[in-house]
């Protein structure tokens, strides 16, 4: 063939697809034949096995639930459980007009009205044979469907369990819930996993450690009949072991097997503690084990009790937790934004030694008020007449603002960053449970990426100022806080903050406890400035004019901390503080900072007063009360809670 | 109507009155598979005459378009081939658009008054591009060709896949590569191919969805999941085995009544044939099937243009993958994909783009320029 004009040889291209088609049709009549062979082996072969499982009788695959693995606190207290419980379910294709029967089942009192809607959604995501849970009933509700159970084909009682967490509000932020799984739930989980379970883990550990408390499902076969009765099963064929009679052959029990055990890192006498103390305010406290980053306290205040999701909340009560103006369902230990105040003051004076900007032992003039050179804007003193000449010990102790204005001011906004971001500030810390916030710690870049106008990416010096005092821009969460005063009383040893410290499998009883998580270590500051700092921050709480002092007066401890005050509402210049003039909301947020015994640290504590004032008078004591519970108070004793 | 076509010599079968085109065989047995679908539908949903009559009514419309098609010449067919190929195509990405701001899968496209899947139709106008793109080149096609027609297939084959439809895309593909195996690979080429594809499966696995490597894995062995994937392939076994070689009489199949098949009047209604009419009954709609795919490679194997014979072959064999891989799913020989059962499962639209690549058959052979012999 010529190759610059490319002929079409019809007779030769007529012959090559004739060959084709031929090919084509062997290989159509051999397909055929294997589907034909398939279809007689199925119709022919299997034909009396098949008809066995199906003819008047049927395979019924029913779904076994795993149990729930338990949480416990670090002694060992149970702190969620399984308790019996009747269950409502209903069948879908064994139902009709489902919206009738559900508004039925609420004029019984047996369902809550305003779910319906959410029900019905919930039962139709479902196939046609899977049984749906549509709530819990109590002994007596469950008595009351039992006598009209006949007006109810395919709404049946179910023996289950039901999730119980023994200390209620005590505990519901920290080891979290488990509720219904909604629709939204179901588009990310495998359902498989859920065929017999109707609950799922919503928020804190029982969310993050869903898998491992879940377990896995097994399921039993039952021959049923025509009218659904069951004929033979393979839970009662092993029991009464005619398992081997070949008239059961087919039938199969894989079981379950049950969630893993949880050891939480929590103390929940150091819980009650914090939870008794913070009771009716707003604010957050957070316990840490320096040596190993467990978290032996999380309380956020006001609690919600995590009973109620567990058991099903109405509509109505879900909106009035949501809605309510102190957000009890937002964890504030994890997600809260503070501003630190002073609490910060502790970690400055650090960087400045680090950075050799000042002589610690150099009284520099405190006239109650800062001036940037060049300026006017006076940037003042919580104290009006100011405290007088003073030292870097000093100023932590009464916690003069004056001496860190300048302070800040000599670091400068970039030193003061990245030395902040060593102690784990500005970034998550990684706790193994959800929704932990980040926090912020300031640098001229991130302002840049932060701003749209090009105005606001500036960075102004007088931002470097009132960095020093932990305002401005700067945010953390009471996590954050406790964890970097772990690393203060560490010298440096920073451990990744972790709530379970041990899982026990249900099945073997074998316990695994994973080693604490070295994240970091500062290992560049000198022995000498960890100590300088630490002995400002144990005068915070023993000299007589630290600010502390109040709060930790008797203690048979020593304890090293810093008090802080952080303003949420900016006064105007000549203003004065009133905080009986100022909405409730407006006011400042009273922060402490401890660990303890401050010469061989085994604890450290974070205490977030929301709109207190200040921290030495409202969150010192919430600290106290943490620390006395774990000095003092006998192990043994926990039991009476 | 007469039998004056014949004396036309327009051929055997082919009715040609006044200008009309009808193809009696290709009419007759797919009004017999549909008549017989009707009686299976009616027990699969339960006997609700109202959706049989709805099936009926989609037929009737299915029957027009063959009708109507029947009657464009191929040569005008040829000519707007690229153009419905294009067409198409850009349905496509409205749809895949839509679905991406809309959130989940989208497949349907609505243009004012008519709504329609545009994956659809591209297991039309694909073989059409096919058989346009060879048409005036001599074949077998260059290795450069060869790259240009994988290009044409995939690119539609992939925005299918990606709705997500597997069964679609796969019908697309099949489509798309039959035609081409049709203009005359090389043995050597198809060995290549066959390489590349072979080598190609850890990749696809990679970008499958969980929910469709469940179903292959489930394939391999259903018994490992009778929660969850392996449920169906379990249960339309039953039916089928239960069935026997007579079945056990319409109406009175108990997996399919007692719902214990899933998805009985769509993907798996085969099942449900098969209990109710054993094995022979699902013999005589393989061989009604059969009946079809042959008539069609008839009409190719008389086709007078290279377009015409490559349309043709490309669509009969596609009809017969779509035989195939419902039937062969249903029996547990291949994995769950959502392929319907020809003219038989319930739903419109696959109907109607069925009945349209028959009336392109009919267009093709009744349109035949009479050659002097």
């Amino acid at each position: 063939m010529n190759s610059a004009v490319p002929l079409k040889d019809h007779w030769k291209e007529q012959k090559l697809f004739f060959s084709r088609l031929v090919a084509a049709g062997i290989i159509i009549l051999a397909l055929t034949g294997v589907l034909v062979w398939r279809l007689v082996q199925l119709q022919v072969v299997e034909h009396e096995s098949f008809a066995e499982l199906s003819q008047g009788n049927r395979l019924r695959i029913q779904p076994l639930a795993p149990t729930r693995g338990l949480i416990y606190d670090r002694n060992g207290i149970v702190l969620a459980e399984n308790l019996p419980a009747w269950e409502l379910t209903v069948t879908p294709e064994q139902i009709s007009n489902l919206d009738f029967r559900l508004q039925s089942l609420g004029e019984l009192g047996l369902i809550d009205p305003s779910s319906t809607e959410n029900l019905v959604e919930l039962v139709g995501s479902h196939r046609g044979f899977e049984r749906v849970k549509l709530t819990n009933l109590s002994e007596v509700q469950a008595a009351r469907f039992a006598v009209r159970r006949h007006h109810f084909s395919g709404v049946d009682i179910q023996e289950g369990l039901v999730r119980n967490y023994p200390f209620g509000d005590l505990t519901g932020h920290a080891v979290g819930y488990v509720a219904s799984i909604s629709s939204s739930d179901l588009e990310r989980i495998n359902r498989r996993d859920y065929a017999a379970t109707s609950l799922i883990g919503k928020s804190g550990i029982e969310r993050s450690y869903e898998v491992t408390l879940r377990g896995s499902v097994g399921y039993r076969q039952q021959v049923v009949n025509a009218q659904g009765r069951v004929l033979l099963d393979s839970v009662e064929a092993e029991n009464t072991l005619l398992s081997s009679d070949s008239s059961q052959g087919g039938l199969e029990t894989r079981w379950p097997v049950p969630g893993d055990n949880i050891f939480l890192g929590l103390d929940i006498r150091l819980q009650l503690a914090a939870h008794r103390a913070l009771e009716g305010r707003r604010g957050a406290a957070v316990a840490i084990e320096p040596s190993t980053g467990d978290i032996l306290a999380l309380v956020s205040m006001p609690a919600f009790d995590p009973n109620s999701f567990a058991v099903g909340l109405s509509r109505a009560d879900f909106q009035k937790l949501n809605n309510d103006p102190d957000k009890p369902l937002f964890q504030r230990a994890l997600a809260g934004h503070y501003p630190p105040g002073s609490t910060i003051k502790p970690f400055l004076g650090l960087a400045a030694l680090h950075y050799e900007v000042l002589d610690p032992d150099r009284r520099d003039m405190c006239p109650g008020y800062f001036i940037l050179p060049g300026t006017s804007h006076r940037y003042r003193d919580w104290k009006p007449a100011g405290h007088g000449p003073i030292d870097l010990h000093q100023s932590i102790v009464q916690s003069c603002d004056t001496y860190f204005y300048q302070l800040a001011v000599k670091l400068g906004i970039d030193q003061i960053h990245g030395f902040l971001l060593g102690f784990g500030f500005g970034e998550r810390t990684g706790i193994d449970v959800m929704n932990e916030n980040a926090g912020i710690i300031p640098s001229r870049e991130w302002k840049r990426a932060q701003f749209a106008r090009s105005e606001d990416q500036t960075w102004y010096p007088g931002e470097t100022v009132i960095t020093g005092i932990g305002q401005g821009f700067t945010l953390v969460t009471p996590l954050q806080l406790a964890h970097a005063t772990a690393v203060l009383a560490t010298g440096g040893q920073r451990f990744k903050p972790r709530l379970v410290i041990a899982t026990e499998d249900a099945v073997t009883g074998v316990i695994a406890k994973p080693e604490p998580v070295l994240l970091d270590v500062i290992g560049n500051v000198e022995e000498l400035h960890w100590k300088r700092i630490a002995q400002a921050m144990i005068g915070v709480t023993e000299e007589t004019q630290g600010s502390g002092q109040t709060a930790m007066r008797g203690a048979q401890y020593s304890v090293a901390g810093k008090t802080g005050t952080a303003q949420v509402f900016s006064l105007a210049a000549n203003e004065k503080y009133n905080a009986e003039e100022i909405d409730e909301r407006l006011r400042d947020h009273g922060l402490f900072i401890a660990y303890a015994p401050a010469e061989n640290p085994t604890i450290a504590v974070a205490v977030v007063v929301e709109n207190s004032g200040g921290g030495g008078a409202t969150a010192a004591p919430v600290a106290r009360q943490i620390l006395d519970a774990y000095f003092l108070e006998d192990p043994n004793d926990s039991e009476k809670h | 109507m007469t039998l004056r076509s014949i004396e036309m010599g327009i051929g055997p079968w082919a009715l040609r009155t006044r200008g009309i085109v009808i193809d009696v065989p290709i009419l007759l047995v797919t009004v017999s598979i549909a008549i017989l679908g009707f009686f299976v539908l009616y027990s699969a949903v339960g006997e609700s005459l109202s959706m049989v009559l709805r099936q009926a009514f989609r037929f009737g419309i299915a029957l027009m378009v063959f009708g109507l098609i029947a009657q464009i010449s191929p040569r005008l067919l040829r000519i707007w081939s690229p153009w419905i190929f294009c067409i198409t195509l850009v349905f496509l990405l409205m749809v895949m658009a839509r679905g991406e701001f809309g959130g989940g899968a989208q497949r349907w496209l609505d243009i004012g008054i008519v709504q329609f899947q545009p994956s659809e139709i591209m297991k039309i106008s694909v073989p059409m591009m096919v058989a346009w793109f060879m048409h005036e080149r001599p074949l077998p096609p260059t290795f450069k060709q060869l790259l240009m027609l994988l290009l044409i297939f995939c690119a539609p084959t992939f925005l299918i896949y990606q709705q997500p439809d597997l069964g679609t895309a796969l019908l697309v593909m099949f489509s798309g590569g039959l035609t081409v195996l049709l203009a005359g690979l090389s043995l050597r080429s198809i060995a290549i191919l066959g390489v590349l594809s072979l080598s190609s499966i850890p990749v696809l696995w990679h970008y499958m969805f969980q929910y469709q490597r469940d179903r292959v894995l489930t394939f391999f062995n259903p018994e490992s999941d009778p929660l969850g994937a392996g449920y169906n392939i379990i249960q339309s076994k039953i039916a089928l085995g239960s069935g026997g070689l007579f079945g056990k009489g319409w109406l009175n199949g108990t997996q399919a009544h007692l719902e214990f098949l899933p998805e009985r009047s769509t993907d798996f209604i085969f099942a449900v044939m098969g209990e109710e009419f054993g094995l022979l009954g699902l013999l005589l709609l393989l061989g009604l099937y059969l009946l079809l795919v042959g008539r069609g490679l008839y009409i190719a194997s008389q086709a007078q243009d290279t377009f015409s014979r490559l349309l043709a072959g490309g669509l009969s064999l596609t009809f017969f993958v779509y035989v195939f891989v419902n039937s062969g799913m249903v029996s547990g020989l291949l994995p769950i994909v959502g392929v319907p059962l020809p003219l038989v499962s319930a739903g419109g639209t696959s109907m109607v783009t069925l009945m349209a690549g028959f009336g392109i058959l009919a267009a093709i052979h009744g349109n035949r320029k009479l050659l002097a012999t």
